[in-house]
């Protein structure tokens, strides 16, 4: 307790020291990276966002972050420098930051939190936001639905968490509507980031006759090893575009036939004009595609047309709300029915999920 | 021809000149690593060793962070420092304290949600026995079949890693985690939480432990007949065997003394500042445990010195990163900087430089 | 479960391309350590080469070149090794971890220009007459060039150190300095020289991930490739041939589990993960209890004439 009332104060003279220019001064974003901003996959779109922050507000913010801050003690002490260094809102993007989060937030009651992916909100100034990938995995899981000539479809998942079974189950699911006669194939890399591996997983998987692949892993690695199927093999962007695979050397199309996009852009935007303009609340956000942050990156032309004006259109009926990934007739992997014809997953199940589809065959690690 | 030449006794000036040089070198060479990032060298610097400790808006809460920071570090590097006088090369403590960390969260979280106060000594005792064991096994292999304990320690750390991965997402998993991996947290249990003992200082009980290392193994090494035995071994073994040591006894106390701190340094880590088992608790303290031990010449003062000038660098780091935008790589290279500076200017303490041909062959 | 789907031939090849990178980096080290020196920093060494490499095959549009410079780039981080423990006498175990760190920091600088950039592929060197044969043709014969190189350079350490008057001085000096100084051999050069060969090797490595493995570059990319190189010389007993066995060993058990796990095999993960580690222990073991030493017997200690 005595702890907390002198971090208090001494954070409350901060804010009184800051007060007398709270006309002129700009508002601090500050951002907690959990890999570098060049591993081109989940920090970086995050860090995009924060870019993005500085693009539509100009001089009157400033952005502060710091890269590759382990979860665990070190994010409690990077999170309360923060606090001291006069930020007034902190995002925090990574799961692992959930306890420290909170605990820094309940030192610092007048700077706003936020973070990403967790569950947690202890006090009133923690918010959390989340994006409903399930709905791109949706989409890709059509794609690869209709373009697999060998009826097996690869996914490189990479703990068995929640947010992954939903990835795995949203995609199988909406390429067995595509093509019945589709099997899924899962490895589980244990790992967020380690490209050798990755590239290793996707080997296996293409030598075993998966002709059509997604990672929840954040390297390029699976892609360039598809590359070497020459154009007998496919896969997706993940977390950021990978644009570079779109077009192989030659012109034609290469293994990145779409993507699924993290675009943290306008929550970022939205929240830090918020707290600028008095309209901030806190929030519990899980946002998608109608709020433009999952977002389908260009589709190849090794995607044929048709294929391209379906997936559009399932692209634009999750975008308008007509649509939910999760709609019935849904049975569990063991054949109990789970969603009943026309009903839709409600996000709690969604997010505590611990069970596959019927359909998909091997068990979730334990 | 420029020589080295062997000084007959580590020389008293270059034993506190030498860091106090590096630093310097350091600081100039860093200094022109920032202004070609595009900071203001002088500002990068200051951020880095002065603000941490002095400057008013941070210093009241990092320089409690400091102990919190080097506590760990100063704990394994006396149990490194120790061993490796006598000459046991035991670089596995990352490994140990894995293990330690472990051993003590699974022994505290089977009696969740006891609230007795018996639990923190419990967890105290599994996390060093923990640490003590993993230790043990290249101990046993050395005295029983004379295999190398460099090696086998460094392997033992790649399978506490694997363990860890495997009870993070399994065993020790928390049953309220939605399913994510990582442990209960510590910290929402007070039985098992290991919490500063005076608020706002950084205390805590593995901060004590190191202090109470540091001045165990100064007197041990010092004014015991067990550190003398120990000196003895790793400067001249045959003479120690003269004298009636025990070389396996020896290797059995370096090893264990070292599993058994590395172990309290990773249960007290998780258990406090860490809060919990997650697949990538471990942070490297294990190996940079052996940069503090060698920064601090193997001697408990220099490794309590070494240990918080090496968290100075990480916090002030971070505060660098932070204030003035500099990558977080060019901290990484900077502290190996600091530390090959530190290693390269040691060489004046046991060396002098002779210009000229050496005189007598 | 379906293990018919895996497919042995494809299987093999795909574990000669996964363990080349650890092999390179290995082969290098063991030669450092033949000599007597302990060197930590592979990891370093070889993500300082994957970067450099890359820059250098972005910039040139020539994988091979940037191979080169991988080499070189690496070779030259490690002299900062040599000169700090060989003239300068420090610690190998703290100079090496120290590397690691210059070398994980001094990558991601160099790297800032080129993520999300792609690099010159590196074309399949399909052996004329053996890639056609059956089975063996795909298994062994049809990869890029730096596999055949990986293994050429195997046998090329092997009759080194077996063959060569230059090789028996390297083994001289690791196995006691003070000897080897005493037969008026210059222990500190050869130990530098060495030093650079593995930091070319380690090298190498690195730009087979960002070149051919991954290809990209993205900082961490070694994920710790540079730390299993360094187990694998231990499995290996300090012998060229084993080193072989051992990266394939240790790559192939991750591809193994991989390819177990889309059969649709429930996998102990973790465990298989270990196995490699815990079986470098038994071999350590069993080799000393042989009465056999392992290591080069000056492995780590410093040298100074004088001593």
């Amino acid at each position: 307790m005595k702890r907390r009332t002198l971090l208090a104060s001494v954070a409350l003279a901060a804010s009184l020291g800051t007060a007398a220019f709270a006309q002129d001064d700009p508002t601090k974003a500050c951002f907690v990276y959990v890999g570098p901003i060049g591993d081109g996959g989940w920090t970086y779109q995050h860090h995009q966002g924060a870019l993005a922050v500085k693009e539509a507000y100009g001089d009157k913010v400033e952005i502060a972050y710091q890269e590759s801050v382990p979860e665990g003690a070190d994010a409690e002490r990077v999170l309360t420098q923060m606090a001291l260094s006069g930020c007034d809102i902190i995002f925090t993007t990574s799961f692992g930051y959930m306890d420290a989060t909170n605990a820094v937030a309940a030192k610092f009651p007048d700077i706003k939190f936020e973070h990403a992916t967790g569950y947690k909100r202890e006090h009133p100034n923690v918010s959390t936001y989340n994006a409903r990938f399930y709905e791109g995995r949706a989409v890709v899981g059509h794609i690869a639905g209709k373009m697999t000539k060998t009826n097996k479809i690869g996914y490189i998942a990479s703990f068995p968490i929640p947010e992954v079974i939903m990835g795995i189950n949203s995609y199988f699911h909406h390429a067995k509507m595509a093509n019945p006669d589709v099997e899924l194939v899962v490895t589980w890399a244990y790992t967020w980031f380690d490209p050798a591996k990755e590239a290793d997983a996707a080997r296996a998987m293409l030598d075993q006759g998966v002709d059509v692949i997604t990672a929840h892993t954040d390297s390029t690695a699976p892609l360039a090893e598809i590359a070497k199927e020459n154009g007998n093999a496919w896969g997706f962007g993940q977390a950021s575009d990978m644009a570079a695979f779109t077009t192989n050397d030659d012109g034609t199309p290469g293994p990145r036939i779409t993507s699924i996009i993290d675009e943290w852009s306008p929550y970022y935007v939205k929240r830090v004009g918020a707290l600028m303009d008095g309209t901030y609340e806190q929030v519990d956000s899980w946002a998608g595609m109608p709020e433009g942050e999952v977002v389908i990156g260009p589709m190849n032309d090794a995607i044929p047309e048709d294929v391209k004006a379906e997936a559009q259109a399932m692209i634009d009926a999750i975008t308008s709300g007509e649509y939910h990934p999760f709609t019935g007739p849904i049975n569990k992997q063991d054949g109990s029915a789970w969603l009943a014809e026309g009903e839709t997953a409600d996000d709690g199940t969604l997010l505590g999920m611990d069970f596959y589809i019927e359909g998909i065959t091997g068990e979730i690690p334990q | 021809m420029i020589k080295l030449e062997k000084r007959p006794q580590p020389s008293r000036l270059w034993t506190y000149l030498a860091p106090l040089l590096a630093v310097v070198l350091t600081m100039i060479v860093g200094g022109i690593l920032f202004s070609i990032l595009g900071a203001n060298p002088v500002e990068a610097i200051r951020t880095i060793f002065w603000d941490p400790l002095f400057n008013p808006q941070f210093a009241g809460y990092s320089r409690p962070q400091l102990l919190v920071k080097a506590g760990p570090l100063i704990l394994i590097a006396i149990g490194l420092s120790i061993g490796f006088r006598a000459g046991i090369w035991n670089i596995g403590a990352e490994g140990q304290y894995i293990m330690g960390a472990i051993c003590g969260a699974a022994a505290g979280l089977a009696l969740y949600p006891s609230e007795s106060v018996l639990i923190f000594p419990l967890m105290i005792v599994a996390g060093a026995l923990g640490g003590w064991a993993w230790a043990m096994i290249p101990a046993v292999l050395k005295t029983r079949f004379g295999t190398n304990e460099i090696l086998v320690s460094l392997m033992l750390v790649y399978v506490a890693e694997n363990i860890l991965a495997s009870v993070s997402s399994g065993l020790l998993r928390n049953p309220d985690g939605m399913g994510f991996p990582g442990s209960r947290n510590f910290k929402q249990w007070e039985a098992g939480h290991n919490a500063e003992l005076i608020a706002n200082t950084g205390m805590h009980w593995g901060v004590v432990f190191a202090f109470i290392a540091v001045i165990g193994a100064y007197v041990m090494l010092t004014r015991h007949i067990t550190g003398f035995h120990i000196r003895l071994t790793g400067e001249a073994p045959k003479a120690a065997r003269f004298a009636g040591v025990n070389p396996a006894r020896i290797v059995f106390l370096c090893l264990g003394l070292a599993g058994a701190l590395a172990g309290l340094a990773g249960l007290f880590e998780v258990s406090g500042p860490a809060g919990q088992i997650t697949i990538d608790f471990n942070s490297g303290y294990g190996f940079t445990a052996i940069i503090v031990a060698f920064l601090g010449r193997l001697h408990p003062v220099g490794i309590l010195l070494a240990g918080l000038l090496m968290a100075l660098t990480y916090i002030g780091g971070e505060l660098a990163q932070l204030m003035l935008g500099v990558p977080g790589a060019s901290i990484q290279l900077f502290q190996g900087m600091l530390l090959f500076f530190l290693l390269g200017v040691d060489v004046f303490t046991n060396y002098r430089i002779r210009i000229g041909t050496r005189e007598v062959a | 479960m379906d293990l018919g789907a895996i497919n042995p031939i494809l299987l093999i090849a795909s574990i000669m391309v996964s363990a080349t990178p650890i092999l390179l980096a290995a082969i290098g080290e063991m030669v450092v350590e033949k000599s007597g020196v302990l060197n930590l920093g592979v990891e370093g060494m070889m993500i300082t080469g994957a970067v450099v490499a890359f820059a250098v095959a972005v910039n040139t549009g020539s994988p091979l070149l940037g191979f080169a410079a991988g080499a070189v780039g690496a070779a030259a981080l490690s002299l900062s090794f040599g000169i700090l423990t060989q003239l300068l006498m420090s610690n190998q175990v703290a100079t090496g971890l120290g590397l690691t760190l210059v070398g994980l920091g001094l990558s991601s600088l160099i790297g800032k220009p080129y993520e999300g950039v792609k690099a010159p592929s590196l074309p399949r060197l399909d052996i004329p007459v053996l890639s056609d044969l059956p089975v063996v043709g795909r298994m062994l014969f049809s990869h890029d060039i730096m596999v055949y190189l990986s293994l050429l350079l195997v046998v090329a350490v092997w009759a080194f150190l077996k063959f060569t008057r230059a090789g028996l001085i390297l083994r001289a000096v690791g196995e006691s300095h003070d000897s080897a100084h005493a037969l008026g051999y210059k222990v500190v050069r050869v130990r530098l020289l060495a030093i650079l060969f593995g930091g070319a090797c380690a090298g190498l490595g690195g730009a087979y991930l960002s070149l051919v493995r991954v290809p990209q570059w993205t900082e961490g990319i070694t994920a710790g490739a540079g730390w299993i190189a360094l187990a694998i010389v231990v499995f290996a007993s300090w012998r060229a041939g084993r080193v072989a066995v051992g990266a394939y060993l240790f790559g192939g058990i991750t591809v193994l589990q991989l390819n177990l796990q889309a059969a649709g095999a429930q996998v102990p993960v973790a465990l298989l993960s270990a196995s490699p580690y815990v079986i470098t222990i038994l071999v350590l073991v069993i080799i000393s209890a042989r009465g056999m030493h392992g290591a080069p017997a000056s492995l780590g200690r410093s040298f100074h004439a004088s001593n």
